[in-house]
């Protein structure tokens, strides 16, 4: 049985349904991200999670305990918001105490369990200031503060970096992924970004419209998506989708990618999906992320299989630690990524090796992965 | 050439016709400023004067020999209609009607925009329209009908007291004044909060009642502490309407002991016996005003701040 798990839960605001059954688990001291669009209900059932927004149908449970019905502070939790929510007329060590306060712990265990959590968190010195002046680091320190001193079966955040510049946004990714290391605690943490939720969490639920798209760990999201939506939202940059047409005859097929003003360019599939055979002469959409679409000398030596084609290179851009090339298949720009001291000069053509093992195949019809 | 004179022309031109602009406006300013200020420089001065120097001098001159006389007169000796011990007593008939009133008014006018905002139910636009409403009833209008509420609270405090010994201040005119403006003043001090409180962060609701906050506790240690801009704007307002009211208290408090500072002002000036001391009565029209002057200078930085969160914010 798993720590945490959510059965078929469904949230209706009136007609609306902004949830469409859920069925997410998690296990003790995972870390869940629940990542997707804004306006997908991922922000909604967190707040399901926490108790702050009531459900419609299905069952929250944590460690066994049905929640569905309890008030927010009865169900163990504690919750980082993504404007960190720190009372402002408080001092740090108010804001950290006022869950214990209002719980009627004695001053001297609450001054005790503050001075725990300020030494986790390095915020001892600021214990005394109010909100208004601490920076935004700080902020998310103290919001994370008060979360930690109550100790809870599970955590709740929020969005949480989503207010800090891309600098400290990394080091606190770092801090948070530390903190759920060192103290093992079971996590579930709402993102729009991806990245986020790859680097995070050791299980990742895609959202869509209210529905799960897929649910595994970031590795699965990210190699096997089970749709194009999914493919689509998980990496940066994107995974390249590009119209393609399966040719070949009987056992032996290939994937047949348009190029402009050129033949078409074939590419031999090894060991194609059981499902693609039925799509002979059909068109699909062709996966292919940026890293396994390399120049023939940067591609991976032991993939059994890697076909190389010349493709026209519309666009480079160097990165530092890698270079982009832009080309055009099937009609959408395509961008391959090479070493970064790869020769490549934009207006030429040059060999690209596509890793065909790490491609994947949509149907273009149901959007869904060809198997 | 005519391209660099040009502009250099307009900016001259433009210059003298600004310079001409603002000595009309600020010209026109000083004028209504004076203008407005006169009668309260008449009063001043007046009040500080002897009898004699008003029935010889002139009214704008300032006094010859400044005597303070006029306004302990005024505090403690000058008649009200048939009792002559000056306005002391309904000035803190005053001060007792206005401050529970006020902070009545205040504290519900809180507790409803709280309400309306952060604890949302079926129907909350409704019930709030319905509270603007009450903002735009004219006064003369409730007169009658509050009467007669008045009236039925009163017997009901008769027949209270016949039983228990204790009427619990029903049909006591202050407490019907407090009554009356406690009803009156909760559409405004709804709307002012009930604004305030929209653009107050929803999460911060959310994270008290995470830490297990209950209603009140949420109200009390988390929105009051941070309302300090509307409430000083919603005591503000309330104080000096409530101190200023003439009709209320004419209507329900007009005779007896309980009457408020306004009325008693209207019947000193009233009084029509022997001379008419206009010194005594500038005296109590301004011991009257200073109350609201002094929450004006106190908490006035406050009540221009408040007025503008409000308006971007609402």
């Amino acid at each position: 049985m798993a720590f945490l798990e959510i059965d078929g839960l469904k949230k209706r605001f009136g007609s609306v349904e902004i949830l469409k059954g859920i069925d997410v688990e998690l296990e003790k001291g995972g870390f869940l991200v629940l990542v997707g669009p804004s306006g997908c209900g991922k922000s909604t059932l967190l707040n399901t999670i926490a108790g702050l927004e009531t459900i419609t149908e299905g069952e929250i449970r944590v460690d066994g305990r049905t929640i569905n019905d309890l008030h927010p502070s009865k169900r163990d939790i504690a919750m980082v918001f993504q404007s960190y929510a720190l009372y402002p007329n408080m001092t740090v060590a108010g804001n950290i105490a006022f869950g214990m306060e209002m719980r009627g712990v004695p001053a001297q265990e609450r001054q005790k369990a503050i001075d725990k959590v300020a030494k986790v968190l390095q915020i001892g010195h600021l214990l005394q200031r109010k909100p208004s002046q601490l920076s935004g680091g700080q902020r998310q320190r103290v919001a994370m503060g008060r979360a930690l001193v109550r100790d809870p079966k599970l955590f709740l955040f929020d969005e949480p970096l989503s207010n800090l510049d891309a600098k400290l946004r990394v080091d606190m990714r770092i801090e948070i992924k530390r903190l759920h290391a060192t103290t093992g605690t079971t996590i579930v943490y709402v993102t729009h970004d991806q990245i986020e939720a790859m680097t995070l969490a050791t299980k990742i639920a895609v959202m869509r419209d209210g529905e799960v798209q897929q649910f595994g760990t970031p590795a699965e999201i990210y190699n096997n998506p089970t749709n194009l939506f999914v493919a689509d939202f998980m990496g940066s940059p994107a995974m390249n989708l590009v119209p393609a047409t399966i040719g070949g005859n009987g056992s032996a097929l290939s994937v047949v990618l348009q190029r402009e003003a050129r033949d078409p360019i074939s590419l031999p599939l090894a060991n194609a999906p059981a499902g693609l055979s039925a799509f002979q002469g059909k068109p699909v959409i062709f996966g292919v992320r940026p890293e396994a679409l390399t120049d023939p000398e940067g591609a991976e030596r032991n993939a059994s299989n890697i076909a190389t084609a010349d493709c026209h290179i519309e666009v480079v851009e160097p990165a530092g630690s890698d270079t982009f090339a832009v080309t055009n298949l099937g009609g959408k720009a395509v961008v391959a990524r090479l070493r970064a001291d790869a020769n490549i000069q934009p207006g030429t053509s040059t060999p690209l090796a596509f890793n065909l093992t790490k491609a994947v195949f949509f149907d273009p019809a149901t959007e869904n992965r060809i198997l | 050439m005519s391209v660099i004179a040009t502009p250099a022309r307009q900016s001259t031109g433009g210059t003298s016709a600004r310079t001409i602009n603002r000595i009309v406006i600020y010209g026109l300013l000083a004028l209504f400023a004076l203008f407005y200020l006169m009668p309260l420089f008449v009063m001043l001065v007046t009040s500080f004067k002897t009898m004699e120097e008003i029935q010889n001098g002139n009214m704008l001159a300032l006094p010859q020999a400044p005597t303070f006389e006029p306004w302990a007169k005024a505090w403690g000796e000058t008649c009200v209609g048939l009792t002559c011990a000056g306005i002391k007593g309904y000035f803190w008939n005053s001060i007792k009607m206005v401050v529970p009133a006020v902070l009545i008014s205040t504290l519900l006018g809180a507790l409803n925009g709280y309400v309306l905002t952060k604890w949302r139910f079926r129907g909350h636009t409704l019930v709030f329209g319905l509270m603007l409403f009450a903002c735009f009833i004219p006064f003369q209008s409730v007169l009658l009908p509050m009467a007669t509420i008045l009236g039925s609270l009163g017997r009901f405090g008769v027949t209270l007291r016949n039983a228990t010994g204790f009427s619990f201040g029903l049909g006591n005119p202050t407490v019907n004044l407090v009554f009356v403006h406690v009803v009156y003043g909760l559409g405004f001090t709804t709307l002012f909060f009930r604004n305030y409180y929209e653009a107050f962060p929803t999460e911060l609701i959310k994270a008290a009642q995470v830490d297990g906050a209950s209603f009140f506790q949420i109200f009390r240690r988390i929105m009051l502490p941070n309302s300090m801009p509307i409430f000083v704007v919603t005591v503000i307002y309330q104080f000096t309407n409530i101190w200023n009211d003439f009709l209320f208290a004419s209507a329900y408090a007009g005779t007896g002991d309980a009457m408020p500072m306004t009325v008693a002002l209207n019947n000193v000036v009233n009084t029509s016996t022997g001379v008419v001391e206009y010194n005594v009565n500038m005296a109590a029209a301004m011991i009257a005003a200073l109350p609201t002057l002094l929450v004006y200078v106190v908490a006035g930085r406050y009540f221009v701040r408040g007025l503008m969160a409000g308006a971007v914010k609402g």
